[in-house]
């Protein structure tokens, strides 16, 4: 059955029924009304868990990595600033292995100050060692957690995870969402069973210093986890597939690509605009199709090159920038389709909250099959 | 509980600490208190660092590091894990003063505001000493660190040590205590009665540091002791915000304690320093003020 409801209380109510044991989170905008929302799930004993209201983010995923040590499945949300704080814990906990999923609702860094979407935020941790995920719609978004819970929790992975949605964009806006049932969930997400824990009956040593000896093994074997975890996400989403109906399976999702000489790749809520985007200019009788990244890390780059094998035109919207060497994701999808002989082009596109409409969609394709690329797209040159 | 534990080192011998390492002592004794219904949360350190280099570990009980500054946080983790799950373990954090006075306020502040079940121990060996001896709000005036050097325009560290334990009876702690390795059984009583009183607690334990402060690695209990005997280090226990029980000394004057370490040498050597030690002096007047420890002529005779 589908429920009208604000992305935010949708996140909350499919992180109530994941069952987490321990919340910890700090309020920013624009996350704030998830964190509310599960605060007054406990309060109404809804939701059975301990909810620390930490004095900062920083000290949100401490608290968090410490309770997933002691046996507890763990839950925190934030964004910008708050995931900026936390990036000390960011690459601790994933160097510990603790199996947190934490909600990003994307938002822009300062300075300046912007509360507005951009992806800049989760994309900056890239190479901390958490699994992202980046849901298109709320549907998308609520689905994505209860994955992100298996795929973490499953012991030959036991790694972190982001389930990003665009700030603002999603968390803020009403749309139908399914929500599936507490027993529904339950028969999907069995209840967390640690690899290890803290545990006076096995006393353990958890967060050791490495010397030059043992370091570089313990770094392989977190990417290594990484790598797998692209097979236990397959196998997660298809499962998920089974019992709901929605398929998840796939890292990356082409749209209208079959005869597609020109390919949109993007990350995000950007992706619906395109879509409506390329219908326009399917019926135009252009031959642009969309590959849609759902998981960027671990990063799809066979998943990207197969998909777009046969195109000629690749244009990449970045909702963010590597300050001095162009979009992130433009210059991942770059070296995965090295030597392809696409043209790949990049565009910087809508940070801050600028907004996209289907005519700046139609704007790059343009832009792209003339050959001009790898630039802003949309700069107000007269404030310049 | 220290009863049913003696003659079980949970704190294993063979760590990387210095010979005549009072944070080494301090952990012992620690283990000896709370015995193995614990869990450990460490802050990065000297004590982190030497006494589990993978992959060897000291700690016979569950034990776990993060980071420096977020051992506050993360035991709160693991107090409201162990409620949900309804477990016994006490949880105690482990701290140097750098990671307590400094980086990790902000952490202990909101443990502490939050009151959770836990016991914060503060090795205070008075600087930053796994990287090589700089300035913490710990570390006493007069004293010379790396950051803090003395020098032909300088007497070393010319700021006073933080008043943390008030800072975090300040908080509403129930208890807050200072001890010594020095005095090990009033250790071991005063972690005792902090892991069984509920709510946060905190104890500072006065832990010479042999490297840090330049004095022979026999002397790190004799140097604890001069501490106390001189009142630059006072032991008391602080119940509700109330301070009690402060331990009672006949004092000895401070240039006893400071001429036998090297990070005070300059107070005396190429010049003597009246004034700096003047100061001194006067810090340990004002601890003997404030805690009345000093056993009056009539006491003394009694």
């Amino acid at each position: 059955m589908l429920e009208f409801m604000e992305g935010s209380h949708a996140v909350a109510e499919i992180v109530k029924r994941c069952r987490p044991q321990v919340i910890a989170a700090y309020p920013i905008t624009p996350q704030t009304h998830i964190v509310e929302d599960l605060a007054q799930m406990v309060a109404n004993c809804e939701l059975d868990a301990e909810y620390i209201t930490v004095e900062s983010e920083f000290s949100a995923l401490s608290a968090c990595l410490g309770a997933s040590a002691a046996g507890s499945r763990v839950y925190s949300a934030t964004t910008s600033q708050g995931l900026a704080l936390m990036f000390e814990v960011c690459f601790n906990v994933a160097g510990m292995r603790q199996p947190i999923v934490m909600t990003i609702a994307n938002r822009s860094l300062g300075a300046p100050l912007s509360i507005w979407n951009d992806q800049q935020d989760s994309i900056s941790l890239r190479d901390s060692g958490w699994l992202q995920f980046y849901a298109e719609d709320n549907q998308e978004a609520a689905d994505l957690h209860m994955i992100a819970y298996k795929v973490c929790e499953d012991h030959d992975i036991l790694l972190p995870a982001f389930v990003c949605f665009d700030g603002f964009i999603l968390s803020h806006t009403y749309e139908p969402v399914a929500l599936p049932t507490q027993e529904e969930v339950d028969g999907y997400l069995p209840a967390f069973t640690p690899y290890q824990r803290l545990d006076a009956e096995n006393p353990l040593s958890f967060g050791m210093y490495a010397t030059p000896e043992y370091y570089m093994e313990f770094r392989y074997e977190i990417d290594r986890a990484l790598q797998r975890a692209r097979q236990s996400f397959i196998k997660a989403g298809r499962e998920f597939g089974e019992q709901f109906g929605r398929d998840y399976s796939a890292l990356v999702e082409g749209y209208r690509l079959e005869d597609a000489d020109t390919a949109l790749v993007a990350m995000g809520s950007i992706c619906g605009t395109a879509k409506d985007a390329i219908d326009e200019m399917r019926d135009a009788g252009r031959k642009v199709g969309l590959l849609k990244i759902r998981t960027y890390r671990p990063f799809p780059a066979q998943e990207i090159a197969d998909a777009l094998k046969g195109v000629s035109t690749v244009a990449v919207l970045d909702k963010n920038i590597s300050l001095g060497n162009g979009g992130a994701v433009g210059t991942e999808v770059k070296s995965a389709l090295y030597g392809s002989g696409a043209a790949v082009y990049d565009y910087i596109i809508a940070l801050g909250g600028r907004d996209v409409r289907k005519r700046d969609i139609a704007a790059v394709v343009d832009l792209a099959e003339k050959g001009k690329g790898d630039m802003f797209y949309g700069l107000r040159t007269e404030v310049l | 509980m220290a009863g049913t534990e003696q003659g079980c080192e949970l704190f294993s011998a063979g760590h990387r600490a210095c010979g005549g390492c009072g944070p080494a002592l301090a952990a012992r004794l620690l283990l000896k208190a709370t015995g193995k219904n614990v869990i450990i949360a460490a802050s990065t350190g000297c004590m982190e660092v030497f006494s589990t280099p993978y992959p060897e570990t000291a700690w016979g009980v569950p034990w776990i590091h993060s980071l420096f500054e977020n051992v506050a946080a993360v035991a709160s983790g693991i107090e409201a894990s162990l409620k949900r799950q309804g477990r016994s373990e006490k949880v105690v954090c482990v701290a140097g003063d750098g990671a307590t006075f400094d980086i990790g306020v902000l952490c202990i502040s909101g443990a502490f505001e939050r009151g959770h079940d836990i016991t914060y121990i503060c090795y205070d060996n008075e600087a930053y000493m796994n990287t090589g001896i700089q300035r913490s709000g710990a570390t006493p005036y007069g004293a010379s660190t790396t950051t803090s050097p003395a020098g032909k325009c300088s007497a070393g560290n010319l700021l006073p040590k933080k008043d943390m334990p008030g800072i975090l009876a300040a908080h509403g702690a129930p208890y807050v205590a200072t001890a010594s390795i020095a005095y090990p059984n009033d250790f071991i009583k005063k972690v005792e009665r902090a892991i069984n009183t509920p709510g946060p607690c905190y104890i500072q334990v006065h832990t010479p540091c042999c490297t840090g402060w330049g004095f022979e690695s026999g002397e790190t209990l004799a140097m604890a002791k001069l501490a106390i005997e001189t009142g630059l280090w006072v032991n008391y226990e602080m119940v509700d915000g109330r301070v009690e029980k402060a331990k009672k000394v006949r004092r000895k004057p401070v240039e006893e304690y400071l001429a036998k370490q090297k990070r005070f040498r300059h107070l005396f050597k190429p010049a003597r320093q009246d004034d700096v030690i003047a100061h001194i002096q006067a810090v340990a007047d004002a601890n003997a003020e404030r805690f009345g420890i000093d056993i009056k002529a009539k006491e003394s005779s009694e």
